[in-house]
């Protein structure tokens, strides 16, 4: 009898819960400027094979020297990361150099998802597991890095990249150099 | 002053609503019968109304009145006719008055047509229809007014997003929304019933053609949806796991449910509480996945703007309609008298358990899609993606369908194990040498296509396995709805595995004269072309196929040009055979004189939506056998009065 009253408001209970969760969604719409703890500090030891045949991969090395650049971490599953290639193909015309890590991804895929909607990185690695994706400091997808000439973290930016944070990425660039 | 008319018809409407829900409370309250037997008209008049209202703004729409802000933002008077009209709902505010439309002629049509449900259950029902329309009127009037007027009026408005000016897409969200809004009618029945404590075999088959009816409407529009994005976004895929589609899957899962279980309940009157639970879920997923939709609050491919005070206003209005439906359940349901309870081998056990399986899906699917908003909570962005769906609903759904070999062969109350299996020989060994042949002939297919190729071969013989050894003309006509039906998951299945197992892709750049070869056919790129649309203009690549040593034929996929607002989309060409659709995209082209082409050959592919069809039609199959079983037997028992009252006055004279 006891089981059946619990079980009875259960999903007064559950919707109680959804509820909350959706409330937090919209009073507090979209933080996309959290940090990691990672940021202000050097990339972490990793190596990462070459997702497709024509472009290297991926190594702390490559971001020690000729400057900043950025890293973005991206899925060819992921929909938002569709959202934001004409925002990385601007970053590219603009002149940035720009590489990635391919997470949990094939790289038949990944050659179609960039003749698809455009190619702006310089090199891509093969995060098959997304084990460096954790390391780095990145829990999702899309996420964009700034590293700085010397291979640290500059600012990390989560989420999509949008057409108004393409000045502040700019931004954060210069002030790395 | 079209635009006027229509707003005072939704005022007059939501005035009624208000009177509708006071004879209600005031009829059960205080046993006046009288008082009830005003609330059918006047909810007829709220549903006649509404209709209304939406006429007009489609009228203001068709005659691109610019002085309309909704007119103006989302039309344009270059635009053809019929995306006009579309135009009134494929925006916020004219897709949330065709909702509260579709409720209000969801609450007529109660009015109009319900003569099987217990008089007061039937006031209190529509007390609770009018109780959601009010919420729903309150938002439109107060935060999304279809008809407000902007002064000076523009010369021209902004149009449409071209990617809704396709004529399939045109008529996909009405149907969309009959089906979601039509589920109110089960939640209203639910909170009724609770009200009145009248659940019973009786209530569930007055209730069963309404959820039948919504449910029908839910299938044919996930089905034309899922047509649309696969040959509209030119992606080639059929299915995206994307918040939008989710928000559909969801009630159509917990209506496919509550569609079985309300089943038991007017046959064996077993699941009396469960079946009013889903009831109120089926709703409850609409209106969730309408305020994920509308508020903007999840990142999707079909974008929306994002506005966190009408986001609030739907959230406050879900708060108090499903945390109060919950809580009269918590409250009512332990005073409804238990039902028949049943063996553990038997039909009932059968529904259980695809009960279950299908709340299952619905969970995961529920939370996948919500994950990104509870994460974000906790200060992470991330994406739910295809693979994480695919994984964990995919198994769900095949244990399913395996079920659904036994399912419909079991019989009510008890069963034998080894006489089920006996009735299963046959599909078991259709689906074990189907899933071998693959095995051998094509050993990449994969784990679950194989499976899923296997068990729909066993599904389709198993689907038809009631009719076996039946008199089929006196076989009643539901029954052959449920046929049907399960026959379309079959073969909707085989679409699917076929799909995922023996699709080949090729993506190239070709010079004019160059020939690829994708499947069975060879495609060469004769040149390319201009066209022209309405307000479009295009490139047009001039393709031609040809299999083999057959005719060859011309396609021609093109890159379209928009210009209001400007826009460019990709239109794929499509071949449809017997055996599965050739598909071809053009893309960019690469400086270098070169043209990309993206092909597809996916065999089989169109039997995805051709099941999808087919289990409406097994849907208005059973409501038509339904419909016809009540009538015929409503003239019998009318005949026998009839024959009675002839028989006295023999005796008499």
């Amino acid at each position: 009898m006891k089981v059946t009253r619990i079980l009875i408001w259960l999903p007064l209970a559950l919707f109680a819960i959804l509820l909350v969760v959706v409330a937090t969604g919209i009073v507090k719409p979209g933080d996309r400027t959290i940090h990691s703890r990672m940021v202000g500090k050097p990339l972490p030891a990793f190596t990462l094979k070459p997702m497709v045949a024509n472009k290297p991969g991926l190594s702390p090395q490559g971001f020690r020297e000729g400057g900043p650049r950025l890293l973005n971490v991206f899925a060819t599953w992921c929909i938002p990361c569709i959202a934001e290639a004409p925002e990385l193909m601007e970053l590219k015309r603009r002149g940035v150099a720009i590489d990635a890590v391919a997470v949990r991804d094939t790289p038949g895929d990944v050659r179609k998802f960039l003749a698809r909607h455009g190619d702006p990185y310089a090199r891509i690695g093969d995060d098959a597991k997304g084990e460096v994706q954790l390391e780095i400091g990145s829990s999702g997808v899309p996420e964009t890095f700034v590293i700085d000439g010397q291979g640290k973290i500059a600012m990390q930016h989560i989420g999509a990249i949008r057409r108004d944070d393409i000045p502040d990425i700019m931004a954060a660039l210069e002030r790395a150099k | 002053m079209i635009a006027e008319a229509g707003l005072a018809a939704l005022w007059i409407a939501a005035a009624l609503a208000l009177l509708q829900l006071a004879l209600a409370v005031t009829g059960i309250r205080f046993d006046r019968d009288d008082l009830s037997a005003a609330i059918r008209p006047v909810a007829i008049a709220q549903g006649v109304l509404t209709a209304l209202a939406m006429l007009l703004l489609i009228a203001v729409f068709t005659r691109s009145d610019m002085s309309v802000l909704l007119v103006a933002e989302n039309s344009n008077s270059m635009k053809p006719m019929i995306y006009k009209i579309a135009g009134a709902w494929g925006n916020h505010e004219g897709s949330m008055l065709l909702w509260v439309t579709i409720l209000g002629i969801a609450g007529g049509a109660v009015a109009l047509f319900e003569k099987r449900l217990e008089p007061r259950t039937l006031t209190a029902t529509l007390g609770a229809q009018a109780l959601i329309a009010m919420g729903f009127y309150a938002f439109l009037l107060i935060s999304s007014n279809p008809f407000a007027r902007i002064w000076p009026p523009p010369a021209d408005g902004q149009g449409l997003n071209p990617l809704l000016q396709d004529p399939g897409l045109a008529f996909h969200p009405p149907t969309l929304y009959f089906g979601y809004v039509g589920l109110s009618v089960a939640f209203s029945f639910a909170v009724g019933a609770l009200v009145m404590r009248d659940v019973g075999p009786a209530f569930a088959r007055a209730m069963r053609p309404w959820v039948l009816g919504a449910w029908i409407f839910l299938t044919l529009g996930i089905t034309a949806g899922s047509y649309w994005a696969y040959y509209e976004l030119g992606w080639g895929g059929w299915w995206f796991w994307d918040p939008v589609e989710n928000a559909s899957l969801m009630p159509w899962l917990a209506a496919t449910a509550l569609l079985h279980s309300v089943t038991v309940l007017a046959t064996r009157d077993g699941l009396r509480a469960w079946t009013i639970m889903l009831a109120v879920v089926a709703f409850s997923m609409s209106m969730i996945g309408t305020f994920l939709v509308r508020s903007g609050i999840l990142t999707s491919v079909h974008s929306f703007a994002v506005d966190p005070e009408r986001g609030t206003f739907i959230l406050a209005l879900l708060a108090i309609y499903i945390g109060g439906a919950l809580a009269l359940f918590g409250w009512r349901i332990g005073t409804v008298r238990a039902g028949n309870t049943f063996e553990l081998v038997s039909r009932e056990a059968g529904l259980v358990a695809n009960n279950l399986l299908l709340s299952v899906m619905l969970g995961i699917v529920l939370i996948g899609t919500l994950y990104p908003l509870v994460a974000q909570a906790m200060g992470v962005q991330l994406s739910v993606g295809k693979p994480f769906f695919d994984k964990t609903v995919g198994p769900f759904a095949l244990v399913l369908v395996a079920l659904l070999y036994a399912g419909p062969l079991l019989r009510w109350r008890r069963d034998r194990v080894q006489a089920v299996f006996n009735r299963l020989t046959v599909p078991i060994a259709i689906a074990a040498l189907a899933i071998a042949g693959i095995f051998v002939l094509a050993p990449r297919a994969g784990i679950l296509p194989t499976l899923g190729l296997g068990l729909a071969a066993g599904l389709a013989a198993a689907s038809v396995a009631p009719l076996w050894k039946r008199d089929l003309r006196r076989t009643p006509l539901f029954t052959y709805g449920m046929v049907v039906a399960h026959l379309g998951v079959a073969v909707s299945l085989a679409g699917m595995a076929s799909d995922s197992a023996f699709t080949v892709e090729r993506l190239v750049a070709v010079r004019v004269g160059q020939a690829v070869q994708v499947g069975p056919y060879s495609v060469t790129l004769k040149g390319l072309k201009p066209a022209v649309g309405e307000n479009w203009s295009a490139i047009e690549g001039v393709l031609e196929a040809q299999r083999g040593d057959g005719a060859p034929f011309p396609m021609g996929p093109q890159q379209r040009f928009f210009s209001a607002p400007p826009t460019v989309t990709n239109e794929a060409a499509i071949k449809t055979v017997f055996d599965g659709q050739l598909y071809t995209t053009l893309g960019d082209a690469d400086g270098q004189g070169r043209r990309q082409l993206r092909l597809w050959w996916k065999p089989f592919v169109t039997l995805i939506w051709l099941g999808g069809g087919l289990i409406a039609l097994g849907g208005l199959l059973s409501l038509l056998g339904r419909l016809l079983r009540e009538t015929r037997s409503a003239r019998r028992a009318r005949k026998r009065a009839r024959e009675e009252a002839d028989w006295g006055e023999e005796a008499w004279t």
